[in-house]
């Protein structure tokens, strides 16, 4: 691990080591806040800066933490930046953070954070952790909103909230896809994308 | 056919491996025995002395429907006709009444009834054969299958639990969903948990709702609204619902009434129950399972009664014979796939799914039918239900000899 590169920290979850892809870590928000892009895009964004800072600040701290309480120690940190986060979206973007409900606090349970914390930032310096914290968040922000691109365009027929399907109850033409509406279409669509990521890499592929 | 034979046998080679056109040998190996029949024999032990190979189920399975087919175009001409003319119309319009102005649209005359029925169900049953006959194609291709006969019981299926006026490129989404979802993506023919048909229709149930349930969607006339029996009984007068109820039980039984094509009739169900019990494809045990789970819960509720659901003064032989569940009985629950393969396990299976079809009626404000989400629901526990059978099973043994 030692001599992986920056570039190779930051790139490689995004794709070859998916942490919802590969890994099939943090499915649960992955459904939950898909349906629509913007709350896709904060999501990834507070997990992004959650999984950096909290694996940058547990591998600082790592020479100290007892092997014993490791777990508690790393929830402290994460559930601090949770927190933050939460409050910050709470201050400035409050429609958005009411539409997200508990999922923002539900980071803290998110196991991608976790598992980088458990699984990188407890053998590395401080500065890879960050980049492969950051990373880890692309690599999930990558799939949420592609999963979200696919559920709005097509569920709600707009991006971002502008419409860009017109939808028939407005005189259009789209009829809307209402499964895509359902959390559960999001298991669907991460299997499909789970296929065609593992068709183009087939180093992902699992051996039964 | 001679001629027809020996064109065959002389492209047969560039088929084989090795050949040219070896990557296509699915689609020569399906024509091929489609037009001439299999001319495979098994060249080593143990050789199996029985007709019925897959090829001999499906096409049974297709004759056992046939009986439904009919019912479904004839009746789906009828309740068109039939709102016609209490419209006072003379014809649809477009280019169904074009077609339609040489025989024109009585209720009363037979030929009639089957020609509107027919431009209704023959395109959406075309789109379903060659959309999921499409993909079948794609996926064997890929991974050098050979072609199966299932996905025309597939399709078929798939058009009879249609409402007559779903648009046809939401029929080529669902079967599209039930074979790559359902079918293909674990292994394709034989190693489906689901039945591809049923998933097929609640892919789009849930997609499109406006188009598979409310008044609108039954009859195949724009604007007329006829509600489906059972959505007539779950708005009805509770403590007395079938007093709102304008049809008899034996309209319901030979399946004069709205309802997806080929489910209304529970006279064409038997007909294809009856074929399928002596050629020995579905199970009895499936079959009377679902029956007496059906009776059991639809009693219970009938006996304990509701002052606020309606739902629950139906009796047993009333829910019998509305909605899917004589079809869904005869030919969904009991699809060798899906349903279990231990003799007990089957008829657990069969309470279980009878059982929550009616629950789902009955109990569920949002769903005036639950056969086809019981179904489902049963299809997923079949192989939990073979495992507890067979763990028992070793017990049981063991204790004997162990």
């Amino acid at each position: 691990m030692a001599e992986t590169t920056t570039r190779e920290l930051l790139l490689r979850p995004i794709f070859h080591r998916n942490p919802i892809a590969l890994l099939v870590l943090g499915i649960c928000s992955a459904l939950a806040v898909t349906g629509k892009m913007d709350t896709a895009f904060v999501m990834s964004v507070c997990v992004t800066v959650v999984v950096a800072c909290s694996s940058f600040v547990i591998s600082l701290v790592r020479h100290h933490i007892p092997s014993s309480v490791r777990i508690g120690i790393q929830i402290m940190v994460i559930a601090t930046m949770v927190i933050l986060v939460d409050q910050i979206l709470k201050a400035f973007l409050f429609d958005l953070s009411k539409q997200l409900s508990i999922y923002v606090g539900l980071i803290i349970t998110n196991c991608i954070v976790m598992g980088r914390a458990e699984g990188f930032a407890m053998n590395n310096p401080p500065k890879a952790s960050f980049i492969d914290g950051l990373g880890n968040g692309l690599g999930y922000g990558f799939i949420l909103m592609t999963v979200a691109f696919i559920r709005e365009l097509f569920g709600s027929g707009s991006l971002f909230g502008i419409e860009i399907l017109k939808l028939t109850s407005n005189g259009g033409w789209y009829v809307r896809n209402g499964l895509l509406l359902l959390p559960a279409s999001a298991f669907f669509l991460i299997a499909l994308l789970i296929w065609l990521m593992r068709t183009v890499d087939p180093e992902q592929q699992e051996n039964d | 056919m001679k001629l027809l034979e020996k064109l065959f046998d002389r492209a047969a080679p560039h088929f084989r491996p090795g050949g040219r056109l070896h990557r296509w040998f699915p689609l020569f190996e399906a024509t091929d025995s489609f037009l001439l029949g299999s001319g495979e024999r098994a060249a080593t032990a143990p050789h199996v002395r029985d007709a019925m190979d897959l090829k001999r189920i499906m096409i049974s399975v297709i004759v056992a429907l046939l009986p439904c087919v009919i019912m479904a175009i004839w009746n789906t001409g009828y309740q068109a006709n039939t709102a016609l003319a209490a419209l006072g119309l003379p014809c649809p319009g477009g280019w169904r009444g074009h077609l339609l102005a040489a025989v024109g649209c009585n209720p009363d005359s037979l030929v009639s009834n089957l020609c509107h029925g027919a431009l209704y169900f023959v395109p959406i049953y075309l789109t379903s054969v060659l959309v999921g006959g499409l993909w079948e194609c794609i996926f064997n291709l890929v991974r050098g299958h050979e072609m199966s006969e299932a996905f025309l019981v597939t399709s078929l299926l798939f058009a009879l639990i249609l409402p007559p006026t779903i648009p046809l490129w939401q029929v080529a989404i669902g079967i599209s969903f039930g074979v790559i979802f359902a079918k293909e993506v674990f292994g394709g023919v034989g190693m489906n948990f689901m039945n591809p048909a049923l998933a097929a229709r609640a892919f789009i149930f849930f997609a499109y709702p406006g188009q598979m349930s409310g008044d609108q969607v039954w009859t195949a006339v724009d604007g007329v609204s006829s509600a489906t029996a059972l959505s007539t009984l779950a708005t009805g007068a509770p403590g007395h619902a079938l007093s709102s109820l304008n049809i008899s039980w034996w309209q319901a039984f030979i399946g004069t009434i709205p309802g997806s094509m080929g489910e209304t009739s529970t006279l064409a169900c038997l007909i294809g129950a009856a074929a399928l019990l002596v050629v020995g494809i579905a199970s009895w045990r499936v079959m009377l399972g679902m029956l007496l789970g059906g009776i059991g819960c639809s009693l219970l509720f009938y006996m304990i009664g509701s002052d606020v659901n309606p739902m629950f003064s139906v009796p047993p032989h009333w829910h019998l014979v509305l909605g899917g569940f004589a079809f869904g009985l005869v030919f969904m629950a009991t699809d060798p796939v899906t349903a279990p393969h231990t003799f007990t396990g089957r008829w657990i299976y069969g309470v279980l799914i009878g059982a929550l079809a009616i629950l789902i009626r009955v109990a569920n404000p949002g769903f005036p039918e639950g056969v086809m989400l019981a179904i489902l629901l049963g299809n997923v526990f079949a192989p939990l239900l073979d495992y507890f059978v067979e763990q028992a099973n070793i017990k049981r043994r063991m204790l004997r000899h162990g």
